[in-house]
């Protein structure tokens, strides 16, 4: 469960109990107070994945270049491999 | 309150009472010094300055009249004010007729305690917003409720206008092939809203859309006359919600493209953490034009040629199967049906 | 927005729906647990995309649907007492109980106040220091550590006046009750996500191993999804049954350590009943003893209720992916979102609900 989306952390505000440490994180320019006490490494610009105002995970940004490669890999594989094996079903998207 | 954009550009003058109180409301002096000290001193012509019981107006032609209540909390918000709102929101029901909008009513419901420069920040924002949109306010009435029943203040706006002798709106006239058209980005109202509201707040550059839409209508019935059949603005239940009754009640299909729909960056991130749906978001700015397909192109290219609807785009088109229901093509190619909510979209966890 | 758009990408999104047409043989069921995989699912009409062979069968990851009705009717118990702050997550309040949803007791009084975070509730309680603010704390894994977060802040803070009403679950024991039962055909499971952000992915291997099914993890974006799909169906192929961790940019072995310490220090595991399914055992978390004064069902007078279900509402099989919606007789005409029956039809993540919105109808 649960709707909890990436946003990059902006600023960090230390306190000396680590349950309080907050930051902001940026989605796409909406910023919200997020608190980071369970992301204790997160450093400035890391992204992180937040659910209800708190921060739940750090993005392993290595990890997501890798599988957004691999993906771009089987992208490109389909254009070589040219029309869908299977077109029913499947509409075209019309991007005009 | 954030900025005072209205009483910078019309000055409160010195008042010798800081907050509303049920004598105000009484209909005695103190209603006469609300009056003429608030009011009249902001609104000035004819018709209202006659102080009549009503207003006398001198029409030629069919007349388009609506009303519209506006009961909104917070009353001030990223983007304007309660009374931008009740000004825009009657001139665009008028310009959804088809009609010029000429005159309005204004009606204020005032909770006791109301700071008078609140008050007076949002009777600017009325007097802006009808000189924009070049409508005047030549009637109305106050009156002051006890404290607690009430959201500040309350505003009724009842408009006349005229209407455009080629205006043939009618759900009985939408047939397949005609084109829907948007003027322009969806859901900026409601998430301007939402990022103010207790319990939801987020910082963000998102202004509410509220604006005149008159003139996009007036030139569009001008140019194009019964090929424009219907317009529709959005408001409360957004895009997915109209389309629905113009789906239900014209019995025909609906086929709308998600990629085509205008969104700003910061609403959509702003719908995404919350978990909403930008199809079912209120707007105050933009209306939903369905026009015949010959004349689609064209009439895209009259709304982009205005201010207001430099994004407008075609976001789909009506067909025979199907009727009754609107479906949406999403972006990594599947489909499904865009309903009705039963209720308020609310933020989700999950 | 980046690490999210990423994974809409079309072209991908058709290339792996090839695959997996190209690959299956035979049918297959497979289970998404999560909520949020179904609205995925559903909103961007993948459904209909996959081959016909493949059946995704909806489970009961829904904290809102599966929150027992009898919670719900002390959540509005509590909301109507005269100086109590009832403040909750938005797809909540509109869930039937007994008599009403927290929505509807609006209408009698109730001072019910939506908020995105449990530490906006604390906030209400700080701005509200005469008023008894009460948090409807229900989630699985993933919100257990939020909410047991704002306990905390409070017990630090020395706020008095804020207490939660829980209503948490879990995923592992919910599988194996459903892989238990004699009726499930569940050959593979899809696995939330973001629950495993929290927890980790190491305690779905002894699942896979006892069970002998597949499970991936997977996150939510179309891409995901569908990755997480194929996997699966290539696992079924070749009759593995392994764990499989499809979302490595957020899910790592051990999970999140904090995230963990967090709820542990402020929850323990007991038995939760779960609507529509009944008591599984060990399946949710309690407010544990040292914490008790905020723990709202200990500290304010809450009577405890069994709650009346719709007996003719067919949630449970639902829950457990025996039926479908549009199978049910109610669903359509009776059950619907305006006038919903049972719990899956009024959260929009329940199974009813998105395929009422998403367009299918009544068998």
């Amino acid at each position: 469960m649960c709707l909890a989306i990436p946003g990059k952390v902006i600023s960090i505000k230390e306190s000396s109990d680590e349950i309080f440490k907050i930051g902001i994180v940026s989605f796409d320019g909406i910023n919200r107070e997020v608190n980071l006490a369970m992301v204790p490494e997160v450093q400035l610009n890391d992204y992180v994945l937040v659910h209800v105002g708190v921060a739940i995970q750090t993005l392993d940004e290595e990890e997501a270049m890798k599988t957004m490669e691999y993906l771009k890999e089987l992208e490109d594989l389909n254009e070589e491999l040219g029309p869908d094996i299977n077109q029913e079903g499947i509409d075209e998207g019309d991007k005009n | 309150m954030s900025d005072r954009k209205f009483t910078l550009q019309c000055p409160m003058p010195e008042l010798d009472f800081e907050v509303v109180t049920l004598g105000h409301g009484s209909g005695g002096k103190l209603t006469n010094d609300l009056l003429d000290k608030g009011v009249f001193s902001l609104f000035q012509n004819d018709a209202l300055q006659q102080r009549h019981d009503g207003a006398f107006l001198d029409i030629q032609g069919k007349i388009a009249f609506t009303t519209d209540s506006f009961v909104i909390n917070p009353i001030f918000f990223p983007g304007g004010n309660i009374g931008e709102l009740s000004v825009n929101g009657t001139v665009n029901d008028l310009a959804m007729c088809g009609a010029d909008p000429k005159y309005i009513s204004l009606s204020l419901i005032i909770e006791e305690g109301m700071r008078i420069d609140d008050l007076w920040e949002v009777l600017a924002g009325v007097k802006v917003s009808a000189e924009a949109a070049g409508v005047q306010v030549v009637t109305g009435d106050t009156k002051v409720v006890e404290k607690g029943k009430g959201d500040q203040v309350f505003i009724n706006t009842t408009g006349v206008g005229i209407t455009h002798p080629a205006v043939d709106f009618s759900m009985d006239r939408i047939s397949p092939e005609d084109v829907v058209i948007v003027s322009g980005p969806i859901a900026a109202h409601g998430m301007a809203i939402m990022s103010v509201r207790e319990g939801l707040t987020f910082e963000s550059d998102i202004i509410s859309d509220t604006r005149p839409l008159h003139e996009i209508t007036s030139s569009l019935i001008d140019k194009y006359g019964k090929d424009i059949k219907l317009l529709r603005d959005p408001t409360r239940g957004g895009v997915a919600t109209v389309l629905n009754e113009v789906a239900k009640f014209s019995r025909v299909g609906i086929e709308l493209n998600e990629y085509r729909f205008p969104v700003d960056t910061q609403v959509k991130a702003a719908c995404e953490m919350l978990g909403l749906d930008p199809l079912y978001v209120a707007n105050e700015g933009i209306f939903l034009a369905v026009v015949k397909k010959d004349i689609a192109q064209q009439a895209l290219s009259t709304i982009q040629s205005h201010r207001y609807g430099r994004q407008a785009t075609i976001i789909g088109e009506v067909q025979e199967e199907n009727p009754g229901k609107v479906f949406i093509k999403s972006k990594i190619g599947g489909r499904r049906v865009v309903g009705m909510l039963a209720g308020e979209q609310l933020p989700r966890i999950c | 927005m980046k690490y999210l758009e990423e994974f809409r990408n079309e072209k991908q999104v058709k290339k792996l729906l090839n695959d997996i047409h190209s690959i299956v043989t035979r049918e297959w069921s497979i289970m998404e647990i999560c909520g949020g995989q179904t609205h995925s699912l559903v909103k961007n009409g993948i459904l209909n995309l996959l081959p016909g062979e493949i059946t995704m069968v909806h489970g009961p990851g829904c904290p809102v649907c599966v929150t027992p009705i009898g919670m719900i009717d002390r959540a509005v118990e509590l909301a109507l007492k005269k100086n109590v702050i009832m403040c909750s997550f938005g797809d909540m309040v509109r869930v039937p109980g007994s008599e009403m949803s927290l929505m509807k007791s609006k209408a009698l009084g109730a001072d019910i106040r939506i908020v995105y975070s449990p530490l906006d509730a604390l906030k209400i309680a700080r701005d509200n220091p005469d008023r008894e603010v009460v948090f409807f704390a229900v989630g699985f894994e993933t919100t257990a550590p939020a909410n047991a977060l704002s306990v905390i802040q409070a017990a630090k803070s020395g706020l008095r006046n804020y207490s939660i009403l829980t209503s948490h679950v879990l995923v592992p024991p919910a599988m194996e009750a459903i892989l238990s039962d004699e009726e499930t055909r569940i050959d593979g499971f899809l696995a939330a996500g973001h629950v495993c952000a929290i927890m980790g992915s190491e305690e779905y291997e002894p699942i896979t191993k006892k069970y002998r099914v597949p499970v991936v993890i997977t996150g939510f974006e179309p891409v995901d999804l569908l990755h997480g799909i194929k996997s699966c169906v290539e696992q079924l192929e070749s009759g593995k049954s392994e764990l499989d961790n499809q979302y490595k940019r957020v899910v790592r072995r051990a999970g999140n350590q904090e995230a963990q310490s967090v709820i542990f220090e402020i929850f323990e595991v007991g038995d939760r009943e779960w609507r529509g399914i009944g008591m599984i055992p060990s399946s949710g978390y309690h407010v544990k003893e040292k914490y008790s004064d905020y723990d709202a069902i200990r500290k304010l007078d809450v009577v405890a209720v069994d709650g009346k279900e719709n007996p003719d509402c067919m949630a449970g099989l639902i829950l457990k992916g025996l039926k479908k919606p549009h199978e049910c007789p109610l669903f359509g005409n009776k059950c619907s979102p305006s006038n919903p029956q049972g719990a899956p039809m009024v959260s929009s993540e329940g199974a009813c609900a998105a395929y009422y919105h998403f367009g299918y109808e009544p068998e």
